[in-house]
């Protein structure tokens, strides 16, 4: 098989998998277990396949580019240390699906436990095989993510909640922390490709942007791996199902955070930070983990606090920055994963056939679960160190290692062999408590279930595993030898050193300190017999040192005291101080940067000031003050003040050479003043009464405030904008475009060959938030519910509704229908007059003042005026328009111009233009940049008729007596009597 | 020519940030809509002041920054006004909603107590 494809089903399978399970009914319990296996079987025989390669010294790589502008590629890459990975992740993956099958109990929705443990099988087996390291943080943070939904899969109770958020918030956080140091990683090395990575040690270890790194690094691996001070998570993370805790704390999440410590290795050990920072880690996790787990009642917890020992263990002996002990470190990983994996699916069994875990509670279990009892008392041997077993021998090798560390603090290496003697002999103690506890003593009484021995299927993984600890123990050579061998060249390449995998290495010192060790340990456990009797939570002299506590109230400061405070100090939901606080900022801001870049104004002479524009600005300005100061109780003055401003600003277009400009503008003035004066009619009547205005020193106190605020504000715009005006402006963009504009655009409006053709992605961009925007004003408008007070009839229509009853020849309706008769009619003469403008404009737009969107807004208008001087009902009976057909054709014609471009090979929205030569009408330009300029025209008509219209219907609707949701708009009102709403007034 | 445009987007930014910070809706709505004239006054500003210099090509020439004002601030302003609009829009149909189900048009959704 070829090497791409391997890899790439090794990693994508079980995802494949996980969907499939995902989607099988609830209850699909065997065909989820089948799949599950098949696909684990699978995974194992791929991984298998490629040994012959790896076995040879051989990489089995792939990669595709994945950002090639980053340099950065999906590459996948399996040497002998992955390998040894890939093959635990599936191997005991497979054995975990066979046991799950019969741990989970039918009425648990076991297909979704299948798709969650696949889709970590295939996160950790993409970890493992990462071949750059941003990738390896992604499937990192994957394993964090399912493992979060794997501890918490009975959802139901709080404790698994409880366990999977706080794995989550501390693995997660500590991935985050990864990403950074792999960041910096990648910045030292300048590529973040695990194998030039790996050929960069003395680079990265003499890089002053080392320690940061390193301890960023650090951070994920040892919060991944619940090193102390980060172990908590892990005995929480116990609620899980017992094939998750299985899984997931012997052979694969916590282990990836040693398979990336060992990962790094070559390249980051051998400093005096990473022996301290990981040497003191390992020991500190690897003595309290172990004396911790002695006092465990619950059988789970003691294997979570093992676990968390044995891999301080593998950290230490990562830490002693020597080669042998790192062999040895890989030789424990695969150890701790056989007999941990095996125990915990023991104790799995003895939950599930006797209904308790609590070592209080159960005694004697080896009479009614023989089988079981001697394959755990074998497991528990290997964890506590039994020669003749795994554990032994890995153990050996790190007392060995403890003796001959080489370090520069003279006290950590004396100390050092006494801490390993002790926590060895802690954990002869409470593998004593687990096997003694459980199995041995009086018959249980008062159980739950009545224990009996498991179906032979439930017990066949952990038969398979006892057995590789046994075949391990006695003949390691000949069955891990090979595997290990490879994995500790392919990590440590020319520097491995000789080791010896035999079981008998004559009487040494640290066969000495093993007996010494299950002898203290023995003792040990009689001594603590009465105090483990008395059934006390946690262990005695730190109990009051608990992880959980501290995380609890760290995330109780941060997320709510925190929080609170920041939020009372700094929060309002008053809108007015918070605008007064933005428009502030920016003040200041502003300020700042003018004062620290441009002092003063530029070196332009302002040209000569034409006294036509300065009288029109006389105007602008007064309009402007006139608005602010009618705004609150003449809102029609201050609308109509407003469009004054508007062609002010309209003139000044025209002024300086803007004709596009001041187009729009003059359509949008348009437009804007028929929308609010729509609105108008919904808002409350203010009526100005004298002596009313509140004249109290604190109203006028906050005006003056304002007011100081808004002339800063304006006398600050102003001096920014005449120190603007009177430098030269940039240049370079302008000329490009000016120059490129006819040869590439061939357009000569080049505001218009700007919009659609050099910058057609924003202007995409722009038309599509007008669209959603429109959709949401539309969307809005269904459920609006007038206030009470503006739901009555206007005043003006009813009394001429009362005129028309009042007289025998006139029905009602009709002076409303008189009333802009002569308008009405020039009106829809002129129809289609704009019409036909629009379509000039929309025509001509690429090269003279014009273009998709001036003509939308024109063609809008058309149609708007039709609605203001017939009635909504009028115009709707004449006129069918579906704005929302426009919007989706004017985005399809954009997106496909764009689309079109790709058929012929080029960049999304490359545009193409010729002249075509017609008879008759003669030689006229074709450019693609015309469609997309259709598509920007039917969209502006879409959505400004759709908000328009929107808000006009609400006239019609607002009569009725109940305000209620209409349900299919535009559809003509089905209430016959409604007069159709003129322009509504602002009377008030 | 310069002072008094500068002088004019200093009135509308004043104008509109003073309405900005009333308290009526309706207020606010209008400031800020004095408030963008001002804004795209003053992009459009920064290509500097050019009369007569439409960038309108002759058919078939390359333009040249010497005979033609600069399009790139003319285009960014062409769309802003367009986007105005709209979020103008958005901002009336908001406040209508709002005034419907409060009974308000006080910006906090309440009046203000005293």
């Amino acid at each position: 098989m070829p090497d791409a494809l391997l890899l790439i089903a090794a990693v994508s399978l079980p995802f494949i998998g996980a969907i499939i399970a995902g989607l099988l009914p609830t209850h699909a319990r065997n065909a989820a277990a089948w799949l599950a296996g098949a696909t684990t079987l699978v995974g194992l025989a791929l991984v298998w396949a490629a040994y012959p390669t790896v076995a040879a010294g051989g990489v089995v790589r792939h990669a595709s580019e994945w950002m090639p502008t980053l340099g950065l590629d999906f590459s996948l890459r399996m040497d002998g240390f992955a390998w040894l990975f890939a093959g635990m992740v599936s191997g005991v993956g497979g054995l975990v699906v066979v046991y799950a099958r019969y741990y989970m109990a039918a009425e648990d929705p076991v297909p979704r436990f299948f798709a969650f443990l696949l889709a970590f099988m295939g996160s950790m087996t993409g970890m493992v095989l990462s071949g750059n390291l941003i990738q390896l943080v992604f499937f990192w943070e994957m394993t964090s993510l399912f493992s979060f939904l794997l501890i918490g899969y009975w959802h139901h109770t709080a404790a698994a909640r409880d366990g999977a958020r706080m794995a989550l918030t501390v693995t997660a956080t500590g991935g985050l922390c990864l990403f950074a140091g792999v960041l910096i990683l990648g910045h030292i090395v300048g590529s973040y490709d695990l194998d030039r990575v790996l050929a960069s040690g003395d680079l990265i270890r003499s890089h002053p942007l080392y320690l940061p790194a390193l301890v960023l690094i650090l951070l994920g691996a040892l919060t991944k791996s619940a090193q102390f001070p980060f172990h908590f998570w892990l005995p929480h993370a116990m609620a899980a199902p017992t094939p998750v805790s299985a899984y997931l704390h012997s052979a694969t999440l916590v282990k990836a955070g040693v398979f990336l410590m060992a990962r790094l290795w070559p390249v980051m050990s051998g400093t005096e930070e990473w022996f301290w920072i990981v040497g003191s880690a390992g020991l500190a996790t690897l003595l309290l983990g172990a004396y911790i787990a002695i006092f465990q009642h619950d059988l789970k917890g003691l294997l979570a606090y093992s676990t968390i020992s044995h891999l301080g263990l593998i950290t230490l002996l990562l830490g002693l920055n020597s080669e042998l002990a790192m062999v040895a470190a890989i030789f424990h990983i695969i150890n701790h994963a056989a007999f941990k994996a095996s125990l915990f699916m023991a104790v799995g069994i003895i939950d599930h056939e006797t209904g308790t875990r609590d070592i209080r509670r159960l005694s004697g279990l080896n009479r009614s679960m023989p089988f079981t009892a001697r394959l755990a008392l074998v497991a528990a041997a290997a964890m506590a160190g039994v020669p003749l077993l795994n554990g032994f021998l890995s153990k050996e090798m790190f007392f060995a290692e403890a003796l001959s560390a080489q370090a520069s603090s003279a006290l950590f290496i004396s100390v050092l062999p006494f801490a390993a003697m002790l926590a060895s002999a802690f954990s002869v103690a409470y593998s004593l408590r687990f096997i003694h506890g459980a199995f041995f003593g009086p018959d249980p009484v008062g159980l739950p279930h009545t224990p009996h021995e498991p179906p032979a299927w439930m017990r066949f993984p952990v038969e398979i595993l006892v057995l590789a600890c046994i075949i391990i123990g006695v003949l390691p050579a000949a069955a891990v030898g090979p595997y290990l061998d490879m994995a500790a060249h392919s990590a440590l390449g020319a520097t491995t050193p000789e080791y010896s995998l035999a079981v008998w290495h004559g009487f040494n010192r640290p066969l000495m300190m093993s007996l010494t060790a299950m002898a203290v340990g023995f003792v040990l456990y009689l001594a603590l017999q009465r105090h483990l009797l008395r059934g006390i939570d946690g262990p005695p002299v730190i109990r009051g040192l608990e992880g959980r506590r501290m995380f609890e109230r760290t995330m109780v400061f941060l997320s709510w005291r925190l929080a609170r405070t920041l939020e009372g100090l700094f929060g309002t939901r008053r809108l007015q101080p918070q605008l007064r606080l933005v428009v502030c900022v920016a003040i200041v801001a502003a300020a700042l940067t003018v004062y620290i870049r441009v002092p003063g104004p530029g070196n332009l002479t302002p040209s000569d000031i034409d006294p036509v524009l300065a009288l029109v600005w006389a105007i602008g300005a007064a309009c402007a003050l006139g608005t602010a100061w009618q705004a609150k109780f003449h809102r029609l003055a201050a609308l109509i003040l407003l469009g004054g401003t508007g062609l002010v600003v309209c003139v000044t277009f025209v002024w300086f050479s803007a004709p596009d400009l001041a187009l729009t503008q003059l359509l949008v003035e348009v437009v804007t003043t028929v929308l609010l004066l729509l609105g108008l009619r919904w808002l409350p009547k203010r009526f100005d009464v004298p002596g009313s205005r509140a004249s109290e020193a604190i109203t006028m106190t906050r005006r003056l405030r304002d007011l100081a605020i808004a002339v800063t504000a304006g006398a600050g715009m102003a001096a920014l904008a005449f120190s603007v005006m009177t430098r030269f402006p940039p240049e370079l963009l302008a000329q490009h475009f000016l120059e490129r504009a006819y040869s590439e655009g061939g357009g000569t409006n080049v505001v218009n060959v700007i919009l659609v053709d050099f910058r057609g992605f924003d202007t995409l961009g722009e038309i599509t938030v007008l669209g959603a925007v429109a959709l949401t004003v539309y969307a809005l408008l269904r459920r609006f519910r007038p206030a009470p007070d503006s739901v009555d009839i206007p005043e003006q229509q009813r009394d001429q509704s009362a005129y028309d009853i009042a007289r025998p020849d006139r029905r009602e309706g009709d002076t409303v229908a008189d009333w802009l008769l002569i308008p009405a009619v020039l009106t829809r003469l002129l129809f289609p007059v704009i019409c036909v403008v629009a379509l000039f404009l929309l025509l001509r737009g690429h090269d003279l003042p014009g273009g998709g969107f001036s003509a939308g807004l024109t063609a809008s208008i058309a149609i708007i005026i039709q609605y203001m001087v017939g009635g909504t009902q009028w115009a709707e009976a004449r006129l069918r328009i579906s704005p929302l057909r426009w919007i989706g054709v004017g985005l399809l014609l954009a997106t496909g111009t764009g689309l079109a471009a790709w058929l012929f090979g080029r960049p999304f929205l490359t545009s193409y233009f010729a002249y075509a030569d017609l008879p008759i009408i003669g030689e006229i330009p074709t450019a693609s940049a015309l469609i997309f300029d259709i598509g920007v025209f039917a969209l502006v008509v879409g959505a400004t008729v759709l908000m328009l219209i929107a808000i006009a219907h609400q006239s019609v609707r607002g009569h009725r007596a109940t305000p209620r949701i209409v349900g299919t708009y535009p559809a003509p009102a089905k209430v016959p009597a409604p007069v159709p709403q003129q322009v509504p007034a602002g009377e008030d | 020519m310069e002072l008094i445009l500068a002088l004019g987007i200093g009135v509308l930014t004043g104008s509109g940030v003073w309405l900005l910070l009333r308290p009526r809706t309706f207020q606010v709505i209008i400031g800020l809509s004095l408030l963008s004239y001002a804004v795209n006054l003053f992009i459009f500003s920064t290509g500097g002041l050019r009369t007569g210099a439409a960038p309108v090509l002759e058919k078939g020439m390359a333009g040249d920054l010497a005979l033609h004002a600069d399009p790139v601030p003319q285009a960014l302003v062409l769309t802003a006004i367009v986007i105005g609009f709209a979020t103008t829009a958005l901002f009336l149909v908001l406040l209508l909603a709002a005034r419907g189900l409060t009974g308000t048009d006080h910006v906090d959704g309440k009046e203000q107590e005293r």
